[in-house]
């Protein structure tokens, strides 16, 4: 049941491709304004290319973090979806999933291709690839809490924000330390496993939370 | 409530219908006491309680990106209930919507919606039915279908609760009326 319900999510989000291509370029326009404003100053650019590729890819994450359960709130599939006969967290997490195949995949992706810009070596563009391949499931995962809680409130999409960014700083910090260690010279597997542990906490627990989240918002 | 019963629930709109539907199928906490099922709260069964409900609210719960049939067919595949093609395609068609089970549900009327939505009565086998306001923007035609539906379903033994302002005048059942007031 799991697979159909990321089966729905993927086939939903297939019908609507301009919404996920939009994420995609948000974070693609947002990280390309960096080294235009700056200029070719290669030293500068390598020291804030790990903060910018990951700053970017959180607010990219928060542009389609409202998305989550809102349509199906709307619809009333979502009430069909809490009245299904097995526990919530499993539908929660398999809408997380989708919602991390379709919104942050396509980052993760082109992300070594956008960081061409920042003049990072090969290896590094590597360990920014993996850094954010552990990191944004993270993103998703908690990303879903807030979604869950702002669901049906005016404004829900600012109100996410603020409740989820300052939950990203943990991710943030050893995603975007572990491009900067690579950077360095600095052996960066200590932050990737970090990051590792943030993804496996996170992914025990959120669905959790979301889930309570949802039914006290459906209440 | 013992099988073949059949609840209306009339009363003046903010009476509490839908609060009520949603504290039986689940959805909602009631403020004070208990929803049992055979004898044992709903809280408790838990998973297997849901199993033997179908609740449609008054919205339709149909996806406007997805066609007809692949509405009935996943909303089906959620639940663990698999619906073959042929058998999703009968549905829709003794829903009245022969012939534009493939368009994505934006493209059909507010009716045609609500009969794609009610269409999953027709597949699943739930004993208890919890129907919220589904006769609204339903043609005379679909109102008998959606009459018919139900005395079937009750004559195999099952309970429907419906709010509704129309009057259904079945022909089968327990017929009891349930006036909530403000």
């Amino acid at each position: 049941m799991l697979r159909w319900i990321v089966w729905r999510d993927l086939m939903l989000a297939w019908r609507r491709r301009a919404d996920m291509l939009s994420t995609v370029f948000f974070f693609v326009i947002v990280v390309s304004l960096f080294p235009l404003g700056i200029g070719p100053e290669t030293q500068l650019l390598r020291t804030i290319a790990p903060g910018v590729v990951w700053v970017a890819a959180l607010l990219a994450s928060m542009l389609s973090l409202g998305r989550l359960f809102a349509n199906d709130y709307q619809d009333g599939t979502l009430e069909q979806l809490l009245l299904t006969p097995q526990p919530l967290f499993l539908v929660v997490l398999g809408k997380t999933l989708a919602h991390w195949i379709v919104s942050e995949v396509p980052l993760v992706l082109i992300a070594p291709l956008v960081g061409v810009q920042f003049d990072l070596s090969r290896e590094t563009l590597w360990i920014l690839f993996v850094s954010l391949l552990l990191g944004t499931p993270v993103l998703s995962l908690i990303g879903s809490v807030g979604a869950a809680l702002t669901l049906g409130l005016r404004g829900g999409g600012v109100l996410i924000s603020i409740l989820v960014l300052p939950l990203y700083i943990p991710a943030l910090i050893f995603g975007s330390g572990a491009v900067e260690a690579s950077i360095m010279g600095v052996n960066p597997a200590p932050h990737i496993y970090l990051l590792g542990a943030f993804a496996i906490v996170s992914a025990i627990f959120s669905p959790w939370a979301t889930a309570a989240a949802l039914r006290i918002s459906l209440e | 409530m013992s099988p073949g019963t059949f609840v209306q629930l009339t009363g003046p709109n903010g009476s509490g219908k839908t609060s009520l539907l949603r504290i039986l199928c689940g959805l909602a906490a009631p403020a004070e006491g208990e929803v049992k099922w055979n004898g044992a709260d709903i809280r408790s069964l838990g998973e297997e309680y849901v199993a033997s409900v179908t609740y449609l609210g008054h919205r339709h719960g149909v996806k406007d990106e997805l066609s007809a049939i692949e509405n009935l067919r996943i909303s089906n595949a959620v639940n663990g209930v698999d619906v073959s093609q042929e058998r999703a395609r009968a549905a829709l068609k003794d829903m009245g919507l022969g012939g534009r089970e493939s368009l994505p549900a934006r493209f059909l009327s507010e009716g045609q919606r609500r009969r794609a939505g009610l269409a999953r009565l027709l597949v699943c086998n739930t004993t208890l039915w919890l129907l919220d306001e589904v006769l609204t923007s339903l043609d005379k035609g679909a109102v008998a279908l959606v009459r018919s539906l139900i005395e079937n379903h009750l004559n195999d033994g099952g309970i429907a609760i419906v709010a509704t302002h129309q009057e259904l005048e079945l022909s089968t059942g327990r017929f009891q009326r349930l006036e909530l007031t403000t």
